[in-house]
């Protein structure tokens, strides 16, 4: 079997790194970033952390040279997405791909480009700390399901399981893992923005006056959309805030660390996809789209040659 | 109608100065200032105006209100986070003084009214400058000055066109109204949204305030959230003197200067790039109490609010 992980970041070597200890697979590996793709393949995909392992992976910067694969994994931010899919269709033309991203709305652009799709959602997290090198920070579950309309078979979804499970993750196989995304959704939705917005750790954030509060609203609205939707969650994303007030009280939420460094952040497929719906579904989720209106300002913010309309 | 022969103006910061700063072609000048070389510059240097006016005004300046004598005027023209401290420090004196508050968002009045019995004239002013040093002011925006006696004191509709008289006469530009609340509310509800979404987003007063084409443009939250003010000045008994959208429209159209490329970074944005405690408890923060006492939800305001304190405390925070 063939698995070509698409984004092989820190979420992405995760899952190259399960598959890559099992001698019945092969796994290949598209990222853009070339020397960490030259570091993969000179030294092999080295994990640290909670995870102390050296796994052979097949990198490449050019998905031309990648042969048909019978999986794709695919855990590029979002924003890149279509790029992603864009650059590597031609390697699932009779494959599934798996989304293990954040939010919601990658599932529908992949199936723009794949004949079959697993819907997914993820915990562990990891960051890149050398080229080659990954630190596996937290462990976690990950649900994959069937993605309607463009589904691949359970039994495929089964066998990317077993396989992943094999090599040591945590799977969930399901028929359904939309309650699951929605949970990850939801709580990201609250988490993300506010701490990007007040530039603090997440538990140092839900500390200060009212921020929980404005959380909880947050929440809510995403809760009456999932109810909309016929999704049951599969925890409480309110009481997912508080665990994470618990566990990772001095944790930046990623997309602090993107303002910070002024990249473009992921509230499309957060905080946006949950305002998109109530507009479709005509159910108010005035803070989402509030949040979402402020984070886009500020991504617009960085972009002074536009907004002072000077020509170049 | 009453004569005003003499002003003290207190705190001399861009506002301030250029109140002192064209008053003293009409009145004697004073100002009350904080730092003892800033009062030494003034009465050394006077008060230059450049820009909008070209003026060199002598102005007597002290940090000791009793040796500036009585005053007819008082314009109080600090932040609104200094001006409990200000009104303390004129406590006992100015017996005989009209006090004038310039602030943004509501409150001021009442603290002023702890330290004194004066009449009390609320104002909000549009005008802009830009200070360059103790005694150099440039006028910018040579916008109103809109004032007129508060509501809950003793001052009068007259008394507050004695002083409409004197400051356009003193060159800049000033209109007097029986109730002043529904300008005040006005200009609240604009500052409330756009001040506290460019401290958040750090993005100047721009066109993309008032763009609404798209989803997610930014002029969806900036309606939807002068929409909750509008509803809260109507709970309230308010008829808005101006459309606080409008405003934003065409403040954002050609720029407040008419200048294409001008790009205005409201108070609050300077307050958090310079990462100084900014005014929102006076302005958000007013929409929000207003919201709560009136039974009306704001809850972007509200939001707007919180993330603005939150950040104002990440100042502090080990390693942010």
């Amino acid at each position: 079997m063939k698995v070509c992980i698409i984004g092989c970041g820190a979420i992405g070597s995760l899952f190259a790194a399960h598959l890559g200890r099992l001698e019945d697979i092969e796994v290949w590996a598209y990222d853009p970033y070339e020397p960490h793709v030259n570091a993969i393949n000179e030294n092999g995909l080295r994990l640290t952390g909670l995870s102390d392992i050296v796994v052979p992976v097949l990198a490449r910067s050019d998905a031309k040279l990648i042969p048909e694969c019978n999986f794709g994994i695919i855990a590029a931010k979002t924003l890149h997405t279509r790029p992603a899919m864009e650059a590597t269709a031609h390697i699932f033309r009779d494959g599934a791909v798996c989304s293990v991203q954040n939010g919601i709305g990658n599932e529908e652009i992949i199936a723009e480009y794949v004949p079959r799709v697993i819907l997914g959602t993820t915990f562990p997290a990891g960051h890149v700390t050398a080229p080659g090198v990954v630190n596996h920070d937290t462990g976690g579950k990950t649900w994959i399901s069937p993605f309607l309309p463009k589904p691949a078979s359970m039994d495929e979804v089964n066998q990317l399981a077993d396989a992943l499970i094999r090599g040591g993750a945590n799977i969930v196989p399901m028929q359904d893992a939309r309650g699951a995304l929605w949970t990850k959704l939801i709580f990201n939705a609250a988490s993300n923005p506010m701490g990007a917005l007040t530039r603090l750790p997440h538990g140092v954030a839900c500390d200060q006056p009212g921020v929980r509060r404005v959380m909880r609203e947050l929440v809510n609205e995403g809760k009456a959309i999932a109810a909309a939707l016929d999704i049951t969650l599969d925890s409480d994303p309110d009481a997912l805030l508080d665990y994470g007030r618990e566990k990772a009280y001095q944790h930046p939420p990623s997309m602090l660390t993107d303002v910070l460094n002024q990249r473009v952040t992921e509230i499309d497929a957060l905080n946006g996809g949950i305002a998109r719906l109530g507009e479709e579904l005509g159910i108010p989720t005035p803070l989402n789209a509030a949040v979402t209106d402020i984070i886009k300002g500020l991504e617009y913010s960085w972009r002074e040659d536009e907004w002072r309309n000077l020509k170049p | 109608m009453r004569e005003l022969k003499r002003t003290c103006v207190v705190g001399a910061g861009s506002i301030g100065s250029l109140f002192a700063g064209h008053l003293g072609s009409v009145a004697e000048s004073t100002v009350l200032v904080r730092r003892q070389e800033h009062a030494d510059c003034l009465n050394t240097n006077g008060l230059r105006v450049s820009g909008k006016s070209s003026l060199q005004t002598p102005v007597l300046a002290s940090t000791d209100p009793a040796e500036l004598g009585d005053a007819d005027l008082v314009i109080i023209a600090t932040k609104t986070t200094a001006v409990e401290a200000s009104a303390q420090r004129l406590e006992g004196h100015f017996q005989n003084a009209t006090i004038m508050t310039v602030q943004n968002g509501l409150g001021c009045e009442e603290v002023v009214a702890r330290y004194g019995d004066w009449p009390i004239i609320s104002s909000v002013t549009f005008m802009s400058g830009k200070r360059h040093s103790d005694s150099h002011v440039e006028y910018e925006l040579d916008t109103s000055t809109w004032l007129g006696p508060w509501v809950e004191g003793r001052a009068s509709y007259p008394l507050a066109r004695s002083i409409e008289d004197l400051i356009n006469r003193s060159g800049l530009k000033a209109e007097a109204f029986p109730d002043l609340r529904p300008a005040q509310w006005s200009k609240l509800i604009f500052n409330a949204v756009v001040n506290s979404v460019a401290a958040l987003s750090d993005l100047p007063h721009v066109e993309a305030y008032a763009r609404q084409k798209e989803l997610h443009d930014l002029g969806h939250l900036v309606h939807a959230a002068m929409d909750e003010g509008k509803r809260v000045a109507a709970a309230r008994g308010v008829e808005l003197h101006e459309d606080p959208w409008l405003m934003n429209v065409e403040a954002t159209s050609h720029g407040q200067t008419g200048n294409e490329d001008y790009a205005h970074v409201p108070s609050m944005l300077e307050d958090i790039r310079a990462r100084r405690l900014t005014e929102i408890d006076w302005i958000t923060g007013s929409i929000v109490r207003e919201a709560a006492s009136a039974g009306v939800p704001a809850p972007i305001n509200e939001t707007l609010y919180r993330l603005v304190k939150a950040r104002e405390a990440s100042w502090n925070q080990r390693g942010s």
